[in-house]
C-alpha cells in the first residue's frame, strides 16, 4: 500500500470523526498534525530524480482505463507539504463557531483531503474528481460562516467553479480521445507519451483550467468568495486548491502539446495574463477593505505564475512551480491574520483602523512580514519564484529584430506589476498598523500563542525556500523537465 | 442449474399482481399494508429468479416480436427494482393518500395503491424487450393505462385529478401518434417487427424515404411524450406535482427509463441498418441531436426559479432526459449504449433517493416546497444528508454515481463529433449545480423554524435511504459491476 493512500486518508477519517465524535477540533489538529508530519516523511523519503514513485493502483472502470492510481514526484511531493503545512495552520487558526462546529471542522477537512488526493493521483481522472470534492465543503463553509454578503460569494464561487470544472472535464474528454485506439487510458504517464491533441483541446484545458485559477477575466468568483470566507477556508482555498489548476497545467498542457500547437494563442494569452497583472492590481489599489484587498492580490498574483508557465522554459516552469508553493504559503498567512484582525475589530474598513502596531506590536510585525513576502522581497521564496519567472518569460518567444518580442513586452509589465503590489501592500499596512491610534482599539488583544506559531512557521518556511530556493527546486525540476 | 424461459419473469409479476389484487378484495383486512409487503416480497422473488434465467440470444430469429439481451435482463431487474422501491414509498405515502380517498374505514381504501404498480411493472419488463411495433404498443398501453389510474387515483384532491386528466389527454394524443407512425412504417416496409423493419429499409427506394422518416418522426413524437422531451414535456411540470409523490416517482424513473429503452431500439434499427442511406442516417441524428439540445435547455433553464421541491424534480426530470439525448445522438459511438444503461441506472438510485426523503419531510410539513427543508441539517441530519446525496448526485458532482453517467455521455458526444451539444452541456450543468444546490442551501444554510415537530422514519425505511446513499457512492467510485452487467 502507498503512504500516499495514508495521507489521502487521515484528512478523510478525520472529517468523518469530528462530524460524529465529541471533541471536532482537536481531531482534527491531530488528523492535519498527522498529515503534516506525514508529508515532511515523505518529502524526505521521496528521490526527485526518479520520477514518480510511491505507486499503489487498483482498477475502477478498466474498459476506458480509469483505475486509482496514486502515485508522486518531487513536484507532487512539494504540492503535498504545501497542502498539509496550510491545512495545520487552517485548522489551528480556526476559531470554532456556536453552532455545528462539527460541520465546519469537517468541511475544512474534507478541502484539504480534495486537495491532497488531486496532487497525488497519477490518474488524471481521479485528479479531477478529488479537486471537486472540495467544491461542496467550500459552498457550506462560506454559505454558513462566512462573512458580509456570504450567500452571493457562495453561490458565484460554486456555480463558476462547476462550470470551470466541467470546462476542464470537456478538455479532459477530448484530450483522451486524442489518443490512439488501444492505447487510451487515464494515466498521467500514458497521456503525456500517447496523447496527440488538437488546438481545441489546448484552450478548453488552459481555459477549465484558468477559470479554476481566476485567470483574467474569469477572476470575478475570487475576490469576493475569498473576502466572505472564514480564514481557514480563504487559507485553503486560495493557498493550496487554486493551485490545483496550475498543478494541472503543468501536468497535462506543458509536457503534452508542441509548440506548434500552442503557439498561435501566445499573444491572446499573454494579454489575458497582462491583465490579471494590470487590471486586477490597479483593482486592488483602489480596495478600502482588507479582505477584499487580499482577495484581488492573490488573483493578481496568477499572473506572474501564467507567465512563467507560458514561457514554456524550463527556467519559467520552474519559477512557476516555486511561486505556486511561495504564494500559497504567504497568502494562507496573510488570510490568518486578517482573520485574527477581524475577530478583534470587526471590521476591516481601513478608513475605521489605524495605528494597530501600538496595540499589537507583534501581529504588526508578522503581518509586515507576510505583506512583504507576498511583494515578494528578496529573502522570501516568493522573490526567488518571480525573478526566475522574468528572466524565463524573458527568453521566451520568437526574437523579432531591433524591438521587445510579445513574451519580453509582457515580461516588462509582470514587473511594473511588483510596484504596484508593493503600492497596495504598503499602502494597507500603514492604513492599518501606522499613524494615530483609534481609542476604539486601544484595549485589544496581541496575538495568541496558537496563531502566532502557526503563522511564524509559515513564514519560517517561506524565509527557508527564499534563503535556500535551490533545496525546492531539486524536487521540482525534474519533474518539468520539457 | 435451474433454466428458466425468460417470459416466465413477466407472466409471474402478473399472477402476483392477480392474487394480490384478489386477496384485496376478498380479505379485507384492517392493516393494507401487509398487501405492500406480499407485493414487495414477491418481486424480490422474481428478482432472485431473474439469475436463473435462460440466455435467450437465439431468439431473436424465431420469435420476432420480444427480445432477451442483456440490455433487456439489465432494465427488467431495474423495473423490478423500481417497482419494489415505489411500493414500499407508497407504504411510507399512505396516511397522506388515506386523506384523500373515499373508504368506509380509515385506511382502507389504499390496497389498490400497493397493487396497480405491480401491473405498471409487468408492463414495462414487456416494453424492455418489445422487438415488435404491436408488442410495442400493447406493453406501452398497458403502462400507460395502470399509470392514468394510478395518477388520478387521490379522488378527492383536486390537483390529482387535474393531473389525471392532463396526462389522459396528452398520453391519448402520443398514442395516436405512436400509431400513425406505425402504420407509415409498416406501409412502406410490410413489416411490423424491428428486424424485418430493419431487413427492408435499405431497400426503401428514394421517392419513399421522406415517408419512412415522416413515420419515424411521429414514432419519436410519441416516445417524446413518454420521456418528456421538449417539446412535447409540457405534461410533466403538472403531472409529477399533482400525482401522488409515489406515483411521481415511479412515472419520473421506470416510464421514462422504459421509453428510452423502447427509443433505443427503434433508433438502432434505422441507424445501424446495412447499407443504410448515409443522407438518413444523418437527418435521423440531427433530429436527436435538435431534441437534445432544446430538451437540456427547457429543462435546466425552467427548473432554475423553483420553489416547490417535486416541481423542482419533475423539471430536473426533464433536464436528464436531455442528457439521454445527447448519448442517443451520439449513438455511433460504441460507448452510447452503455452510457445511457448506465445513466438511467444511476438516475433510478438517487431519484428515488430525492423521493425517499422528501416523503418524509413532507408527511410532517403537509406540503412540498423546498422552504419546508430549512435547517432540516439540524432538525434530521441523516435525512438531511440523504438528501444532500441525492441533489449532489443529481448534479453530477464526482464520487456520486451521477458524475459517472454524464461522463460516459459526454465521452460518447465528443467521439460522435457533437461539439454543439456538448457545449450546451456546460452551460446546463453549471444550472444544475444552482437549482439543486437550492435545497442544499435551504438545508444547512437556513435555520429551522421553531417548534419544528420531529419527523419519524420507519425503520425499514431508514434501511432503504441508507442502501441509496451506499449505492450511490459505490458506484460513483466503482462503476465496474453495472457496466459488466450489460455485456
Amino acid at each position: 500500500m502507498s503512504p500516499l493512500l495514508g495521507l489521502i486518508l487521515i484528512p478523510i477519517v478525520g472529517a468523518a470523526f469530528a462530524i460524529v465524535g465529541p471533541n471536532p477540533r482537536k481531531t482534527a489538529i491531530f488528523a492535519a498534525a498527522l498529515n503534516f508530519l506525514g508529508a515532511i516523511a515523505l518529502f524526505g523519503m521521496c528521490k526527485p530524480e526518479e520520477g514518480f514513485q510511491f505507486f499503489s493502483t487498483f482498477p475502477l472502470l478498466p474498459e476506458l482505463g480509469i483505475s486509482l492510481t496514486l502515485g508522486a514526484d518531487g513536484l507532487s511531493v512539494a504540492m503535498l507539504l504545501l497542502s498539509t503545512a496550510v491545512t495545520l495552520a487552517a485548522v489551528c487558526v480556526a476559531r470554532s463557531p456556536q453552532a455545528n462546529a462539527n460541520w465546519f471542522y469537517g468541511s475544512l477537512l474534507f478541502i484539504s483531503a480534495g486537495a491532497i488526493g488531486a496532487f497525488a493521483s497519477v490518474d488524471v481522472f481521479l485528479f479531477y474528481m478529488f479537486h471537486e470534492l472540495a467544491l461542496i465543503p467550500t459552498f457550506l463553509l462560506i454559505g454558513i460562516w462566512g462573512s458580509g454578503d456570504r450567500r452571493a460569494a457562495a453561490w458565484k464561487i460554486t456555480v463558476y467553479l462547476a462550470f470551470g470544472s466541467f470546462v476542464l472535464l470537456v478538455g479532459l474528454i477530448g484530450l483522451y480521445l486524442s489518443m490512439p485506439e488501444g492505447s487510451r487510458s487515464f494515466n498521467l504517464l500514458d497521456m503525456q507519451k500517447y496523447a496527440q491533441p488538437t488546438a481545441a483541446v489546448y484552450l478548453l484545458l488552459f481555459f477549465g483550467f484558468g477559470i479554476l485559477v481566476s485567470l483574467f477575466p474569469f477572476h470575478t468568483w475570487a475576490p469576493q468568495a475569498y473576502a466572505s470566507a472564514p480564514a481557514p477556508a480563504a487559507m485553503l482555498h486560495a493557498g493550496v486548491l487554486k493551485k490545483f489548476g496550475l498543478y494541472g497545467i503543468l501536468r497535462l498542457v506543458t509536457p503534452i502539446f508542441p509548440v506548434e500547437v500552442t503557439a498561435p494563442f501566445n499573444t491572446l494569452l499573454l494579454v489575458l495574463l497582462a491583465g490579471n497583472i494590470l487590471y486586477v492590481g490597479l483593482a486592488t489599489i483602489s480596495q478600502r477593505k482588507l479582505d477584499l484587498m487580499l482577495g484581488y492580490s492573490s488573483v493578481m498574483h496568477m499572473g506572474y505564475i501564467f507567465l512563467g508557465i507560458l514561457a514554456w522554459n524550463q527556467i519559467g516552469l520552474t519559477g512557476a512551480a516555486l511561486t505556486m508553493v511561495a504564494h500559497g504559503l504567504s497568502v494562507a498567512a496573510l488570510f490568518a491574520l486578517s482573520g485574527e484582525l477581524r475577530e478583534r475589530t470587526g471590521t476591516l474598513e481601513f478608513s475605521e483602523l489605524g495605528g494597530l502596531a501600538k496595540a499589537m506590536p507583534s501581529f504588526g510585525l508578522l503581518f509586515g512580514f507576510a505583506a512583504m513576502a507576498s511583494v515578494g522581497l528578496p529573502g522570501f521564496a516568493n522573490f526567488a519564484g518571480e525573478l526566475l519567472i522574468f528572466f524565463g518569460a524573458f527568453k521566451a518567444g520568437a526574437p523579432v529584430g531591433e524591438g521587445f518580442n510579445n513574451f519580453q513586452i509582457a515580461t516588462v509589465i509582470a514587473v511594473w506589476g511588483v510596484v504596484i503590489s508593493a503600492v497596495y501592500m504598503l499602502r494597507a499596512y500603514r492604513r492599518i498598523f501606522m499613524g494615530p491610534l483609534n481609542d476604539r482599539w486601544k484595549s485589544l488583544a496581541e496575538i495568541a500563542t496558537l496563531p502566532r506559531l502557526c503563522v511564524v512557521g509559515l513564514l519560517v518556511l517561506l524565509l527557508i525556500a527564499g534563503f535556500f530556493p535551490q533545496l525546492l527546486i531539486n524536487y521540482i525540476a525534474p519533474a518539468l523537465r520539457p | 442449474m435451474i433454466v428458466i424461459p425468460s417470459i416466465t419473469l413477466e407472466i409471474s409479476v402478473v399472477v402476483i399482481g392477480i392474487f394480490l389484487l384478489m386477496a384485496e378484495a376478498f380479505f379485507p383486512s384492517a392493516d393494507k399494508r401487509h398487501i405492500g409487503w406480499t407485493a414487495v416480497l414477491g418481486l424480490g422473488f422474481v428478482f432472485v429468479i431473474s439469475f436463473l434465467v435462460a440466455d435467450f440470444s437465439g431468439l431473436r430469429e424465431n420469435v420476432a416480436f420480444y427480445v432477451m439481451d442483456s440490455l433487456g435482463m439489465f432494465f427488467k431487474r431495474f423495473m423490478l427494482l423500481a417497482t419494489a422501491l415505489t411500493i414500499i414509498l407508497a407504504m411510507d405515502y399512505a396516511p397522506v393518500y388515506a386523506k384523500y380517498v373515499p373508504s368506509t374505514s380509515p385506511g382502507a381504501g389504499v390496497g389498490e395503491f400497493f397493487v396497480l404498480p405491480i401491473f405498471a411493472c409487468a408492463g414495462l419488463m414487456w416494453m424492455v424487450s418489445a422487438a415488435d411495433f404491436v408488442m410495442i404498443f400493447v406493453a406501452l398501453e398497458l403502462v400507460t393505462i395502470t399509470f392514468y389510474i394510478l395518477v388520478a387515483s387521490m379522488r378527492r384532491n383536486i390537483g390529482s385529478l387535474e393531473a389525471g386528466v392532463k396526462y389522459l389527454i396528452l398520453g391519448a394524443l402520443s398514442t395516436g401518434f405512436l400509431v400513425y407512425g406505425i402504420t407509415w412504417l409498416f406501409g412502406l416496409t410490410g413489416h411490423t417487427s424491428l428486424a424485418g423493419i430493419q431487413k427492408v429499409v435499405p431497400n426503401v427506394v428514394a421517392p419513399f424515404q421522406p415517408g419512412l422518416f415522416f413515420g419515424l418522426g411521429l414514432v419519436l413524437v410519441a416516445l417524446g411524450f413518454k420521456i418528456a422531451a421538449a417539446p412535447f414535456q409540457f405534461w410533466v411540470p403538472d403531472v409529477y406535482q399533482g400525482a401522488p409523490t409515489p406515483v411521481t416517482a415511479y412515472l419520473s424513473v421506470a416510464s421514462k427509463a422504459a421509453g428510452f429503452v423502447v427509443l433505443l431500439r427503434v433508433v438502432e434499427t434505422f441507424f445501424f441498418a446495412p447499407r443504410l442511406d448515409p443522407v438518413l442516417a444523418s437527418k435521423i441524428v440531427t433530429a436527436l441531436a435538435i431534441l437534445a439540445g432544446l430538451t437540456l435547455i427547457y429543462g435546466n433553464l425552467a427548473a432554475l426559479p423553483q420553489n416547490n421541491l417535486k416541481r423542482l424534480l419533475a423539471y430536473s426530470s426533464i433536464a436528464h432526459a436531455g442528457y439521454l439525448l445527447v448519448a442517443l445522438a451520439s449513438l455511433s459511438s460504441p460507448t452510447a449504449e452503455p452510457a445511457i444503461a448506465f445513466y438511467l441506472g444511476g438516475y433510478l438510485l438517487m431519484t428515488f433517493l430525492a423521493f425517499f426523503v422528501m416523503v418524509q419531510v413532507a408527511n410532517v410539513a403537509g406540503r412540498d416546497e423546498i422552504a419546508d427543508f430549512a435547517g432540516l441539517g439540524r432538525r434530521a441530519p441523516a435525512l438531511a444528508f440523504g438528501m444532500l446525496v441525492a441533489m449532489l448526485s443529481l448534479a453530477g458532482l464526482p464520487f456520486t454515481v451521477g458524475f459517472y453517467g454524464k461522463f460516459l455521455i459526454f465521452v460518447s458526444a465528443w467521439q460522435s463529433s457533437q461539439f454543439v451539444l456538448v457545449g450546451i452541456g456546460a452551460v446546463t450543468v453549471a444550472c444544475g449545480f444552482y437549482y439543486y444546490l437550492k435545497v442544499v442551501m435551504a438545508m444547512y444554510w437556513q435555520p429551522a423554524p421553531d417548534e419544528a415537530p420531529p419527523i419519524p422514519v420507519a425503520p425499514f425505511t431508514k434501511f432503504v435511504i441508507f442502501a441509496l446513499v451506499a449505492a450511490i457512492f459505490v458506484f460513483g467510485v466503482w462503476p465496474e459491476p453495472i457496466l459488466a452487467a450489460l455485456r
